[in-house]
């Protein structure tokens, strides 16, 4: 890795994991909750969040100097609705079932967390490069995290993956489900998957014990 | 050499390592301990955790065999109706015996073999002593669901229900929820179609369903229960002495009240349960159901009307249909996730019986609310307190002002 620095290879790796935006930092919960249930939604969604902050943080790391900081909200919601935009009329365009199973939660990215946060905390602050780099991290720290729940809520949830059958067929009753076994329809309903994070936050800080706040 | 020294024995043998939490219980379980403290002064009392726990189980077992019985009385009243003309006559049979037996007790076994191992496996790794909170969860569990509840199904809800609702706040006494009714919820949300409907209720009626769309000449078993025949707009078929005594289709140990009744006598008696909250949880309930008779009594829903059978239901029908007096005696008066303070229990109690009628009537999916009602107000049994010590600390400080005014 001689093309990256050792400090641009922390923006990028430590997001991944031991300053991961949702199980350390628990920004963007409530998208990681609302469209976990299938595989798919989770890695469109995934891939909007990683366009989305990438360019921002670049936007708004090449425009830094200039915003007044009175109003500097206003210009960091300006540049996400624009590139929302982008992303919402690209996938309407070419994927418009997905688009409209996603349907308010790709609008809702503005809202994200972790977006705001990464403008405010780092690509202000920070040159161009490095801005790109830190928003690639952060997008795949939370696509990880994004993509193990909906691993598990579609496999569980609905025996499927990407919308294959890997379980066998609930309705002929072929693989599992010939010697008894049922999806399990509470991997669907939210509350689940936020039992399922939860349980990553358990693994995560019971295997590096440094992320345990002291009290 | 006794067992009681050989368990000593292999605790001390194992003493210091991984293994002793395992062993410490399985000795302590059975006898009192070896060891006597012999300096200082101490308050000897025989109604530790274990002996509570016990008490509980003592109350429950009534409960247990009525349950065991009755599975094999509804699967055989379901294929010959005439049974249910003389239902005390035909209960106490050798064959409703060994049929429900032959059912109900996997699941018991189930339920203690896998919550117990989840224990040990937590005690092992977290080095401290096993805990007995699951000894009245693991007997509440079989008799709180379906009949013919798959077994791997009870494997993971138990799985989930010990570790997400309890090992995670800590174990026996940290514990937010109450894992029997955890456990109960998460099967009800996991598999809706083996918790609710009017095949899940009397053993063999799925099985029957499916050998008869497979093209057997068979007649087919259905076991609706009182709930959800009401919420059809129906009338039951059962007599109120029936429902009273507990000859209906319902979750395995929670349809024959009078049983209830007694164990909930046996726990007052024996000071284990609060009678403030058993109280409360009823007069909540009869409340609902007043209000609701009322409704329907002023004409302002329609006959027809989803609503309108369980609606009006006579108000007291309410306690000793479903699973209402079976959790107003077992689960809501659990001292762990109740309310602590004597006001708060008046004010917890009785919101459990009066939002559980409540949910019983407006829930179209499933009519029964009980286990929901609970576990809203475990969550809100802290707050409650709170609110009760926080009042008491305003009434003395304003005593306080007056006097030294």
């Amino acid at each position: 890795m001689a093309l990256l620095s050792k400090k641009d290879r922390a923006l990028i790796l430590d997001p991944l994991a031991d300053n991961n935006p949702i199980t350390i930092q628990v920004l963007g919960i409530c998208s990681a909750l609302a469209i976990t249930a299938q595989l798919k939604a989770s890695i469109v969604m995934a891939l909007s969040v990683l366009f989305v902050l990438a360019v921002g943080n670049v936007v708004i790391s090449l425009i830094r100097n200039i915003i007044p900081s009175k109003i500097r909200i206003i210009v960091q919601l300006i540049v996400v609705a624009a590139l929302v935009i982008i992303v919402d009329q690209v996938l309407k365009a070419y994927a418009y079932e997905l688009s409209k199973q996603l349907s308010v939660f790709i609008g809702l990215i503005i809202t994200n967390c972790i977006i705001m946060g990464r403008f405010e905390a780092f690509a202000l602050a920070n040159g161009p490069w490095k801005s790109f780099l830190d928003g690639i991290g952060n997008a795949l720290g939370y696509s990880v995290i994004l993509i193990i729940v909906g691993f598990f809520r579609e496999l569980l949830g609905s025996g499927t993956l990407l919308g294959i059958q890997v379980l066998g067929d609930p309705i002929t009753k072929t693989g599992l489900y010939a010697i008894g076994y049922e999806n399990n329809g509470f991997m669907l309903l939210s509350p689940m998957a936020l039992i399922v994070i939860g349980i990553i936050i358990w693994v995560q800080r019971s295997r590096n014990s440094k992320l345990i706040e002291e009290n | 050499m006794s067992l009681k020294n050989k368990l000593h024995d292999l605790k001390m043998k194992y003493k210091g390592t991984k293994m002793a939490p395992a062993f410490n219980a399985l000795h302590t379980f059975l006898y009192m301990p070896n060891d006597v403290t012999h300096s200082g002064t101490h308050v000897k009392a025989a109604d530790d955790l274990k002996r509570t726990m016990n008490t509980v189980i003592l109350a429950l077992v009534p409960c247990l065999i009525f349950g065991i019985f009755n599975a094999g009385y509804q699967h055989y009243a379901a294929i010959d109706q005439t049974l249910r003309l003389d239902p005390l006559g035909n209960f106490f049979t050798w064959e409703n015996l060994t049929l429900g037996a032959w059912t109900v007790l996997p699941l018991v076994i189930v339920s203690y073999v896998v919550g117990l191992g989840v224990e040990f496996v937590f005690a092992t790794i977290k080095g401290h002593e096993v805990e007995e909170g699951y000894l009245v969860t693991g007997m509440l569990v079989p008799l709180i669901i379906p009949i013919d509840t798959p077994i791997w199904m009870l494997v993971i809800a138990v799985i989930f229900g010990v570790i997400l609702g309890k090992e995670v706040f800590g174990g026996t006494g940290m514990n937010i929820l109450n894992p029997a009714l955890t456990i109960r919820a998460f099967l009800f949300f996991a598999y809706p179609t083996w918790m609710s409907g009017d095949k899940v209720w009397v053993h063999g009626a799925v099985e029957r369903d499916a050998l008869i769309s497979a093209g057997s000449n068979l007649d087919a078993i259905s076991g609706e229960t009182i709930l959800g025949t009401y919420a059809q707009n129906q009338e039951p078929i059962y007599s109120v002495m029936d429902m009273f005594y507990g000859f209906i289709p319902g979750s395995v140990g929670e349809t024959s009240t009078i049983l209830i009744l007694l164990g909930g006598l046996f726990l007052l008696y024996t000071k284990v349960a609060s009678w403030r909250i058993m109280l409360s949880a009823i007069l909540g309930a009869l409340t609902m159901g007043l209000l609701f008779n009322g409704v329907v009594d002023a004409g302002w829903i329609k006959e027809g009307s989803n609503f309108f059978g369980l609606m009006s239901v006579p108000f007291w029908e309410h306690l000793i249909i479903g699973g209402l007096a079976f959790g107003i005696v077992y689960m809501a008066t659990d001292p762990v996730t109740g309310s602590q303070t004597n006001k708060g229990k008046w004010y917890y109690g009785f919101f459990i019986g009066f939002i559980s009628v409540m949910i019983r009537v407006f829930n179209p999916a499933y009519p029964e609310g009980v286990f929901l009602a609970i576990l809203l107000m475990n969550v809100f049994a802290p707050t409650i307190d709170h609110y009760v010590i926080q009042g008491n600390i305003k009434k003395r400080m304003k005593r306080i002002k007056i006097k030294t005014a």
